[in-house]
């Protein structure tokens, strides 16, 4: 029997209802499993272990009375440390919020706690999601379950490292640019980036606001579907979010992909990629085709542009966003100060990580007078030119299927002193966010030096129910690569 | 030398809605609690919490700009105002920047000059900032209540200029917001607040000169010295051939002068750009005709009834109807009597002096009121009698006839009792009726003093004249 760590959500939520295992006892397995991987691997920032154990106890209750068991319930999971947690500190891996207890609960960890799942604690990040590698943690560095010699990628990087150890049953993250699916593609763990506006942004700690959406990351594509199952939905207080009614998810998942149409747009398989990553993926596109769907090749022109204005965008917004970091109320106040643009001064000089200053420059650059119109403004019309862009495929297809980054997992401070060429590796990911889409990141295969490689599944909006019938499809033939790893 | 010159005047105006809960948060509004009590995460902008506009205030703006004549825009947007403030808790203020909710309105004012229409440019919702508290000794302290109470931001056009104008515009548009019931305007809490922009120029000239910003004046009487002072400022700069800088000024109120806060260098990019957490302001057009619907009869519709029906004039008119409180109460009062130009004169002369500022309350019944006007119309008491009686009921209000019956206070209309009164003032003052003879004028006034106070201030001032006049010639 496999251990209790391996299990996938689903098959512990089974064992949990039959009363065959405790969430206690899943609790204690995987604070255990965490006591032991996360000196090395260090995924979590806060370890919520008393906590954990009482939430598993009150759910233990549920279960056994049988009357309001969910499917999360008493299930162990990690929280991104930007999505704010009631009572426990959420620092966004950040000196500014290094003491910084928010009184409230994110909506979605309302939702998993009306699930009564168990939390196990809040996981290591970029700075206030900044970056590809979680090493602009203030913290701590992240490795790479898979070899820890290498990057778990970011900003979500903690979320992606916490499945692949094995050290929680699912995880929160955050995306942004990419910071759930392509941490999830260098782990070789499912990572899915909502559709913008299906899952609340209330609580979550604002990087770019009209980028940013919560996802999971999962073992494997059914728990993916389950965890968005509880998640996605329309919550008034957050304008953003769109009130419709959402899909069941996880009932969709066995319909196949006979006659799906998925295109493939060149410009994601330009000379940028790395041959393995871009094999790879081709060769699940075969993979596609020999299940009955249709390969499409198409080119979306307008992705040439989505870089820069991706970093225009998320820059900007993130110059506003953080401003409230000055030291008046709460977080880190620099010791020394005179005057109160000192107070201002020092403390965002000596509470902000490198990368993010190097964000807030860009971006107040972008949005000051003189140079609005030819940075933020025209940021706005490529924006509008990629949605239609996509728009366009999605008339003729179901989805669309691209590598998730052009390369696997870095070298641990291979990219550090190079924040250009960090960017770089967001190429295949922000066109989704600018576009406001869904994507799904799985793992389609493996570097020669044994690293997993990902690919990306891009959805019209709203489609994530086409992108988990073509990811299961997918995942039933090559199977599961994290489960196949732990086994 | 400075009636050579003109002032030019643009005013941005201030008013916080009355609405029941915040802009972006369901906090209540309410003045004066204890600091730091009405105030929660998302207007104390904390990580993570996210702005939910108050359908309210958008209603509460619509209505202020369909009553100023505005073209009500389909589509506006939100926008962020950055810039670092303790009182500022997220560093940006959430307004409205290039499509404001209300566009291209105006207004009607009567000065001393007659009546003049004044342009307004805009009218965008934003929520107000919080509020430092300094406190000797302790510090600088930040009370966070008013953080995200509703306001309205009404930019006039540059189309004033004078102080007169500056206040009868400010006065309307008062009245304006108060008759739609979409604020309390009371400038002594700061619900309304008065930016001042003023320029100079030599009068025929069409170019606008450099001008300056005041900020945050707080009632009429500064306002006007304000400008005053700032235009003979500018006008002494210019004239002597100096420059006059663009900066913002604040006015001290002990020395009546205008200071120099900051420059135009110093100023703030503000990096507006559009708030993504808020999606577009939409107002459907069965909502905007909703809205209209709700309009009251506004103070310019009063105004026309008041001159037409009671022969007011258009001044007297305009000070009846600048409160919708007041001009319900003259209504009610004048439909008891016969005398509403005269009830009129006894609320624009006793009743607007009785009355502290920023208060609309008359603790006399308005029938009492007309009573007054009534037995001042008819001559059951004399002018001064009249004040007297606006001042005793305002202390304790009563029935005027009762009143006047038991203080006996009716006028003295009997001319051989009042004739025998000036022929003994006569007597006993022969230098005044020297004086008088001399040709002072004033003497008279002084011997009709003297009759005045025999009888106890209740004598027929005509009567007296008349009798005074003759008696005096005949000597």
């Amino acid at each position: 029997m496999a251990k209790i760590v391996e299990l996938t959500v689903c098959e512990l939520q089974k064992k949990l209802k039959s009363r065959e295992l405790s969430s206690l006892e899943a609790t204690q397995a995987y604070l255990e499993s965490i006591d032991s991987s996360d000196k090395a691997v260090g995924a979590y920032l806060t370890v919520t272990s008393e906590q954990a154990l009482e939430a598993a106890k009150a759910a233990d209750k549920l279960l056994q009375s049988g009357e309001n068991v969910s499917p999360l319930t008493g299930v162990p999971a990690g929280i991104k440390d930007n999505i704010c947690t009631k009572g426990v500190k959420t620092t966004c891996a950040s000196k500014m919020l290094e003491n910084f207890v928010p009184p409230y609960d994110a909506h979605v960890m309302k939702k998993l706690n009306e699930q009564n799942f168990v939390s196990l604690g809040k996981l290591n990040m970029d700075e206030f999601a900044m970056g590809g590698t979680t090493e602009n943690s203030y913290y701590q560095v992240t490795r790479n379950p898979r070899n820890l010699s290498y990057v778990p990628g970011g900003s979500s990087g903690g979320s992606a490292a916490a499945v692949a150890a094995n050290e929680a049953a699912f995880t929160l993250g955050s995306d942004t640019g990419g910071s759930i699916r392509q941490p999830a593609a260098f782990c070789g763990v499912v990572g899915m980036k909502p559709t913008y506006g299906s899952v609340s942004r209330n609580g979550l700690i604002a990087f770019a606001s009209s980028l940013d959406q919560i996802g999971p990351l999962t073992k494997d594509v059914r728990d993916s579907a389950l965890i968005m199952d509880a998640i996605a939905g329309y919550d008034a207080g957050d304008s953003t979010s769109v009130k419709r009614e959402y899909d069941s998810f996880s009932s969709c998942l066995e319909q196949g992909v006979k006659g799906m149409k998925i295109a493939l747009p060149k410009e994601f398989f330009d000379k940028g990629i790395a041959e393995e990553v871009r094999n790879s993926v081709l060769a699940a596109a075969k993979t596609y085709e020999s299940l009955g769907a249709q390969i499409v090749e198409t080119s979306m022109e307008s992705l040439s542009w989505a870089l820069p204005a991706y970093y225009v965008i998320s820059s900007a917004e993130a110059s506003s966003n953080l401003s409230r970091f000055d030291g008046v109320r709460y977080g880190y106040r620099a010791a020394e100060y005179s005057t109160m643009e000192e107070l201002y001064k020092n403390t965002r000089s000596e509470g902000f990580g490198k990368e993010v200053k190097r964000r807030i420059m860009l971006g107040s650059f972008a949005l000051s007078s003189g140079y609005y119109d030819a940075y933020y403004k025209k940021a706005l019309q490529v924006r509008t030119l990629i949605v239609r862009d996509f728009q366009r495929v999605f008339e003729e297809c179901d989805c669309i299927l691209t590598p998730v980054a052009p390369t696997a997992a870095y070298r641990l401070g291979e990219k550090v002193s190079n924040p250009l060429e960090m960017y770089m590796g967001d190429i295949c990911t922000v066109p989704v966010n600018i576009a406001g889409l869904p994507a799904l990141s799985l793992p389609c295969g493996e570097t020669a030096d044994g690293l997993p490689v990902g690919m990306q599944l891009i959805g019209a909006a709203f489609g994530e129910k086409t992108l988990y019938r073509a990811a299961y499809a997918f995942e039933q033939v090559q199977g599961a690569y994290h489960l196949h790893k732990t086994k | 030398m400075y009636k050579n010159y003109e002032m030019v005047i643009g005013l941005e105006v201030h008013c916080e809605l009355k609405t029941n809960t915040k802009i972006f948060c369901s906090c209540p509004t309410e003045f004066g609690a204890e600091p730091n009590t009405q105030c929660c995460p998302v207007c104390m902008g904390m990580p993570g919490t996210l702005p939910v506009l108050n359908n309210q205030v958008v209603e509460y703006a619509v209505k202020a700009g369909i009553a100023t004549n505005c073209t009500i825009a389909d589509f506006s947007k939100q926008d962020r105002k950055n810039y670092f403030y303790p009182d500022l808790p997220k560093a940006y203020q959430i307004s409205q920047y290039d499509l404001p909710l209300c566009q291209n309105g105006w207004l009607d004012i009567e000065t001393s000059e007659g009546s003049k229409r004044i342009g307004i440019t805009r009218i965008h919702i934003e929520e107000d900032a919080g509020k430092l508290v300094h406190k000797e000794g302790v510090g600088t302290l930040l009370d966070c209540n008013r953080c995200g109470v509703p306001l309205i931001e009404i930019v006039s056009e540059p189309d004033i200029r004078s102080a007169e104008e500056a206040v009868a515009y400010l006065k309307k548009l008062r009245a304006i917001l108060l008759y739609t019931g979409v604020s309390d305007c009371k400038m002594n809490e700061g619900s309304l607040r008065c930016d001042v922009n003023l320029s100079v120029r030599k009068k025929g000239e069409t170019a606008f000169g450099t001008r300056t910003e005041m900020k945050n004046l707080n009632s009429f009487q500064y306002i006007l010295k304000a400008i005053e002072f700032e235009f003979k400022r500018q006008v002494d700069l210019v004239d002597s051939g100096e420059w006059v800088e663009q900066e913002t000024r604040r006015f001290d109120q002990s020395s009546g002068k205008t200071v120099s806060m900051r420059k135009k260098e110093d100023a703030n990019d503000y990096r507006y750009f559009p708030d993504p957490d808020l999606a577009p302001i939409v107002v459907d057009k069965k909502v905007l005709e909703l809205i209209r619907s709700q309009i009251p009869e506004l103070p310019d519709q009063r105004k026309a009834v008041y001159m037409e029906k009671y022969g007011l004039t258009a001044h007297d008119s305009e000070m009846l109807t600048s409160d919708r409180k007041i001009a319900d109460y003259f209504q009610a009062a004048a439909a008891k009597t016969e005398y509403p130009k005269l009830l009129a004169n006894l609320m624009i002369a006793e009743v607007f002096r009785l009355m502290p500022q920023d208060s609309s309350e008359i603790p006399v019944a308005s029938e009492h009121m007309a009573g007054i006007a009534q037995m001042l119309g008819d001559g059951t008491v004399n002018s001064s009698v009249g004040k007297k009686l606006v001042k005793d009921l305002w202390q304790n209000d009563c029935d005027p006839y009762a009143y006047v019956k038991e203080h006996q206070l009716e006028q003295i209309n009997d001319a051989e009792l009042l004739a025998k009164l000036a022929d003994d003032v006569i007597a006993a003052n022969p230098k005044s009726v020297d004086d008088y003879k001399k040709g002072k004028v004033a003497a008279s006034k002084a011997l009709m003093g003297q009759v005045m106070a025999k009888t106890a201030g209740k004598g027929n001032p005509v009567l007296i004249q008349e009798l005074l006049e003759k008696k005096l010639s005949e000597l």
